[in-house]
């Protein structure tokens, strides 16, 4: 091995990310210094990205178990029990800082790391969504950064055939130098055939199969665990380039594999790619891996191991099959046109040893680097409470029309037409809901069954910055109540928890207390997490963005014809507002696009009401009395009762309030609420009290116009070109 | 009545070709791999489906046109065979020299996915006689590169021979004269952008889809 001096390589520890303590650290387990290929694959694994080593003791506190979870955090993805032998897959996970520097592949790369999390667990992705931050559309740069990650996002999507259903879309300043782009992707397979990454059994061949491996991505998961700055844009060699078609072969490749019956154990190559699929697999296993990098297949010549061991190109697999079964690999691999081969074998060393040009360029034991990572409980400082507003803290508008119209046209709320009308949301013929529909959320049928998966992604960032915890269980009650709006059962949770730097303990006090909100809302609606991805460093020049912990949720149909959307209100309906309102305006939509203000604390989340009122809905719906719902999120009543009138094409008239001041009864964001059109409001508003929920009939639809009688009234035709006309316009500015 | 659908790698509409075929028809449906260098026996209707042949790379449908199958399927549509090509199967097609014209990227330069109605121009061919009567059709098209061209003769041509068969009531990606399908001289060769097998039962939105496939097997 090269010797190389000791304070070199410590250097060199400090320029991958490592801190003087850490690099300490590996000496001490080594008894020795590190060579440089042995030092790179000790900092990806030691990256944050890999080790969650800030987060891991925070993220100890989600209840991660249920009745239907088949396999929680730890494997590539989370599986749930759908039924009839059909298990759900699922992730969500970030790819902020490439997108940043490089949007269209960035946002590729993150659709395509995501989808491989999935199918390397037996499942054949069937849909995706995303969950996307950027600066302020005033930025120069937000512009070019939405182009092209939504462009990204459908070049990869589009074309691996996968339909893109859901998602959201936010502008704030305070991602100005750092956009979020999360990806989700969900698959369906069956239960009994899961497959897992752990090693079975030392002597077994390791099989690299798809993309050959490129100088590309090296050190991509040591850039997503550091912060940004003016230098950041030098990095852009660090961002993968995807190929979408490679994806698509090895989509098919893989499941014919596994059908096949000749997987022991698989994994995909992703941050950290060769690294940190073999250490996995082999410390999973509990066992040793040996590879010889020089069977890798290989884009270029004259790649060393330290660059074959760190690069992140795209669309390559692990696999460890089963004792003579490699025939099969061929044949398959030979189908589908992609290189493969025999790498190397399982051993009982413990160790990882890596073999090139015929010498020994790293041994390094498994355990440190596997499950000895550093792990910090690192200091935090609880975030200050903001005071609660009341309606009379908040002035009502000059002009409510006019408020209406800013609210709905306001970058957050105005339709995102010109993004989803970029991606396929009816390849594979089972979408029933999608962005274009007018439902909460996007549905797709379990192929050739009654049966359909509901699916969503949530987070209010401005809740969450002005409290932590309070955001926190609304983030996750968000998305239950979506998924609980369309009639679905919600499952299980996956979530991509996006903040800035941990080491900043008014950071982690945000970590802290936005977990333990999430946690609390998780137990309390039966609603656990089974995968996740931590995004942290979220920072340029010392700016953390808002933190963002966004929740992607999963429910179940059991009979699709059995749900609810808010596009068919019709005249003659009752509109009928189940839950209660105080009018809450801190940290509202109103607050902030009318009044100019982001202040207050945000609305409180009562997780008793929350389950009960929407215990009931579903139940109304899954009994059929209802099918028009609406949940109440952003903008209040009045922007729940516009997005129907849209949807619909049918107009809407909201009753004042007896108390609260019609600025707060019209845009209060109270939590825990759904209005529902129908014809039938005194049955449902019986039924509702039997219960204990509350509930009123607020309005009637009706008529071509939004009014609130002595308020406001405005056209169909003018709320519609606000609500269409914004998007379009700035990205044709 | 027997259907072939062909499987080119990155088709990705294959299996929505196949399902929609089956519920429309009821008709029996091979997967035949682009290697093949035959066809099912006696098959009434083949379908290029939908999708990113060879990932679209160099230019849409022009490497899968070269595919081992393709000879079958031009030996195919000379005896008379109903052959449908869909988005990329229509790209094909035209590639294939099967079909004339080119599809072009869209006018805004953008993928478009979008619900669109179609006029059924021509519903006297064997792939819409079940449209007679029908005036405008709903599917959805989802492209980025379907935008009918062709030179001005040969758009006069296929107007004035009803080879125009759907027509968008709202161009949505620029094509000429709102091309959406159009058929060969024959009338056995179909390609179209919108997706009939994205519209086969009335939950996915519109069932005017199946009207087509169950048109083509009726007439063989």
């Amino acid at each position: 091995m090269s010797a190389q001096p000791a304070k070199a390589l410590a250097e060199t520890a400090a320029e991958f990310g490592l801190k003087a303590e850490e690099y300490a650290l590996i000496v001490r387990r080594l008894n020795r210094e590190p060579n440089l290929v042995e030092l790179g694959v000790f900092s990806v694994m030691w990256s944050e990205h890999c080790s969650y080593k800030s987060s891991k003791r925070q993220l100890g506190k989600f209840p991660t178990k249920g009745a239907a979870v088949i396999c929680g955090p730890g494997e590539n993805a989370g599986v749930i029990d759908i039924g009839d032998g059909q298990a759900c897959v699922f992730k969500m996970e970030s790819h902020n800082h490439p997108s940043f520097i490089e949007p269209y592949q960035g946002a590729a790369t993150g659709v395509g790391g995501i989808m491989r999390d999935v199918f390397t667990m037996g499942a054949r992705p069937v849909a995706l969504l995303n969950a996307l931050r950027f600066g302020d559309p005033g930025h120069p740069k937000t512009r070019r950064l939405v182009a092209g990650v939504v462009a990204g996002i459908g070049g990869y999507g589009n074309c691996v055939g996968v339909p893109t259903v859901a998602g959201e879309t936010n502008f704030h300043r305070g991602y100005d130098g750092n956009i979020l782009v999360n990806a989700m992707c969900v698959g369906l397979a069956d239960a009994d055939k899961i497959f897992y990454s752990a090693a079975p059994a030392p002597g077994l061949p390791v099989v690299y199969f798809g993309s050959k491996t490129g100088r590309d991505g090296i050190h991509g998961a040591t850039m997503a665990s550091a912060e940004f700055d003016e230098a950041s844009d030098e990095k852009r060699p660090t961002v993968q380039v995807g190929d979408p078609f490679a994806e698509k072969l090895l989509i098919e490749a893989t499941l014919e594999l596994m059908a096949s019956g000749a997987v022991a154990a698989i994994q995909d190559m992703g941050a950290a790619g060769l690294t940190s699929s073999s250490v996995e697999m082999a410390g999973k296993g509990g066992l040793g891996i040996e590879l010889d990098l020089d069977a890798v297949p290989q884009r270029e010549d004259g790649l060393t191991a330290y660059e074959m061991m760190l690069s992140e190109s795209q669309e390559r697999m692990l696999a460890i099959l089963k004792p003579g079964r490699e025939a099969d690999g061929r044949r398959i691999f030979e189908k589908w046109g992609l290189d493969a081969a025999v790498i190397g074998k399982t051993t009982e060393s413990g160790h990882l040893v890596l073999r090139h040009r015929g010498e020994v360029v790293a041994d390094v034991p498994l355990a440190p680097l596997f499950e000895d990572a550093p792990l910090y409980d690192r200091p935090w400082v609880a975030p200050a409470p903001q005071p609660r507003l009341a309606p009379a803290d908040v002035p009502e508008p000059g002009d409510y029309a006019q408020a209406v119209l800013t609210l709905v046209s306001a970058p957050d709320m105005a339709s995102k037409r010109w993004i989803w009308e970029q991606y396929d949301r009816h390849v594979m013929a089972d979408t029933l809901e999608d962005s274009a529909t007018g439902a909460d959320a996007g549905i797709v049928r379990v192929h050739g069954t009654r049966k359909a998966l509901a699916v969503t992604s949530d987070v209010t960032p401005r809740y969450v910055q002005a409290d932590p915890y309070e955001g926190g269980k609304q983030a996750v009650a968000e998305a239950w109540r979506n998924l609980t709006a369309i009639g679905a059962t919600p499952i299980a949770i996956t979530d991509n928890l996006n903040f800035g730097n941990p080491e900043r303990p008014e950071i982690m006090g945000q970590i802290v207390r936005a977990i333990d909100g999430m946690a609390e809302a998780c137990r309390a609606l039966s609603f656990p997490v089974v995968s996740g991805n931590v995004s942290l460093y979220n920072e340029t020049n010392g700016a953390a963005i808002p933190p963002t912990p966004t929740v992607g949720g999963v429910g179940l149909l059991e009979d699709y014809a059995r749900r609810a959307d808010f596009a068919g209100m019709h005249g003659g309906q009752h509109l009928v507002l189940i839950g209660e309102t105080r009018g809450e305006l801190g940290c509202s939509m109103y607050l902030r696009e009318v009044a100019g203000r982001e202040d207050g604390a945000p609305p409180p989340v009562d997780l008793a009401a929350e389950k009960r009122n929407g215990d009931f809905v579903r139940a109304a719906i899954q009994s059929g009395q209802v099918s028009v719902v609406h949940d109440l999120s952003d903008g209040g009543l009045i922007a729940a009762a516009a997005e129907m009138a849209l949807a619909s094409g049918c107009g809407a008239q909201l009753n004042a309030d007896d108390e609260l001041p019609a600025h707060a009864w019209l845009f209060g964001e109270d939590q825990g609420r759904y209005l529902v059109a129908t014809a039938a409001g005194d049955a449902l508003l019986a039924a509702a009290e039997a219960q204990g929920v509350p509930a009123r009939i607020v309005g009637a639809a009706g008529g071509d116009e939004l009014a609130a009688p002595g308020v406001f009234s405005l056209s169909l035709a003018r709320l519609r070109q606000a609500h269409e006309d914004w998007l379009p316009r700035y990205m044709g500015g | 009545m027997k259907a072939a659908v062909v499987v080119f790698p990155g088709s990705n509409c294959d299996r929505d070709c196949r399902t929609a075929i089956e519920r429309s028809t009821g008709a029996e449906v091979a997967m035949v791999w682009h290697k093949e260098t035959t066809l099912p026996e006696g098959v009434d209707l083949i379908v290029l489906p939908g999708g990113f042949s060879y990932g679209d790379y160099l230019r849409c449908g022009a490497m899968a046109a070269l595919s081992p199958v393709m000879a079958e399927v031009k030996a195919a549509a000379g005896r008379g065979v109903a052959i449908v090509g869909i988005c990329n199967g229509f790209q094909i097609l035209c590639e294939a020299g099967l079909l004339p014209g080119a599809l072009i990227r869209n006018e805004g330069l953008k993928y478009v996915c979008k619900p669109v109605a179609l006029e059924v121009t021509n519903a006297q061919t064997r792939f819409t006689a079940g449209y007679a009567g029908r005036r405008q059709v709903t599917m959805t098209v989802g492209n980025g590169e379907g935008n009918y061209y062709a030179d001005e003769a040969t758009l006069e041509r296929l107007e004035g021979e009803g080879q125009v068969v759907f027509r968008y009531v709202q161009n949505p990606n620029g094509s000429a004269r709102r091309i959406a399908g159009v058929v060969n001289d024959r009338g056995n060769v179909l390609g179209l952008m919108p997706h009939p097998d994205r519209a086969f039962e009335p939950e996915l939105g519109s069932a005017d889809g199946a009207i087509l496939f169950q048109s083509a097997l009726a007439s063989a």
